[in-house]
């Protein structure tokens, strides 16, 4: 049944991935995206990273693809949306590099000699914090475990990097008010 | 579930694969940026993939971190092309060549 499920979230995964690439409409391809987005929490959820795929929705399906939006929106640059298939240079050399790269990597994973499967470990449901190694375990109190342990200086270099780019955006998006 | 570690990474790569084709194919900058996020995108499934098969947790850590940045990259990247079409007026990168001249 699962399987079932992970080949379906896989394929709407990477046909609205591809739609967003080549729809001509930026806000339909930032709908696109949504829908890209949301089919790989469910991969998560398949992988038994339900903290994760909660994430996902929350933070990139949505603040994330609603500033997009607003941005689209704002900016309205809907007006020329004839970009496509006018270079035919591009056109070809971004299809045969696409072309490329997925026999590259069909051909790695899915190919007669792919890489060794390996089979799904048990999974826990509360963290030990024996060892050296953090096991995978399905609660989010895992998270918290890592994030204040191991994970300690990460931790707070990333919310001193949200906090440099939360003045980076206040800058840049200032207005000079010398020239008015 | 029977489905191995290879499928994931084959929709990982996949992913990653589409999001270049629209980076390099893409004349609108938004566009080219949700590419970007695309790319991320496939970059996360492989990790949160690889932590599964392997037991451990560092994967899952690592994401949830690339997730923080990638919303504080959104929000100054989106800030940055904002300017570029106040000072502009255009977010077409065949338009916006003055370092070229």
């Amino acid at each position: 049944m699962t399987d079932i499920l992970f080949y379906v979230f896989a394929a709407i995964t990477l046909i609205s991935g591809l739609l967003m690439v080549v729809s001509p409409n930026a806000v339909n391809g930032a709908i696109c995206m949504i829908i890209c987005f949301v089919t790989t929490a469910a991969l998560f959820v398949l992988l038994e990273a339900y903290f994760l795929a909660v994430i996902q929705v929350l933070v990139y399906a949505g603040a994330v693809m609603v500033l997009f939006l607003f941005i689209i929106m704002l900016l309205d640059v809907n007006k020329d949306t004839s970009d496509l298939l006018k270079d035919k240079m591009t056109l070809g050399a971004s299809i045969t590099g696409f072309t490329l790269l997925v026999i590259l990597t069909v051909s790695v994973f899915a190919g007669g000699q792919h890489l060794p499967e390996t089979a799904l470990l048990p999974v826990m449901e509360n963290p030990s914090g024996e060892g050296v190694g953090i096991p995978f375990t399905t609660s989010a109190k895992s998270f918290g475990y890592s994030l204040f342990t191991k994970y300690m200086l990460p931790f707070q270099v990333t919310g001193f990097l949200l906090l440099a780019a939360m003045i980076g955006v206040i800058v840049v998006s200032k207005k000079h008010s010398e020239n008015s | 579930m029977t489905v191995g570690l290879n499928a994931f990474i084959l929709v990982a790569g996949l992913l990653f694969a589409i999001g270049m084709f629209g980076v390099i194919l893409r004349k609108n900058t938004l566009v080219i940026y949700m590419s970007l996020e695309l790319m991320l995108n496939g970059v996360i499934l492989a990790l949160v993939a690889f932590s599964r098969y392997n037991g451990t947790m560092d994967g899952n850590l690592f994401v949830f971190f690339i997730i923080t940045v990638a919303a504080a990259e959104v929000a100054l990247g989106l800030a940055i092309i904002v300017a570029l079409f106040r000072l502009r007026q255009s977010v077409m990168v065949d338009q916006l060549t003055s370092l070229s001249r």
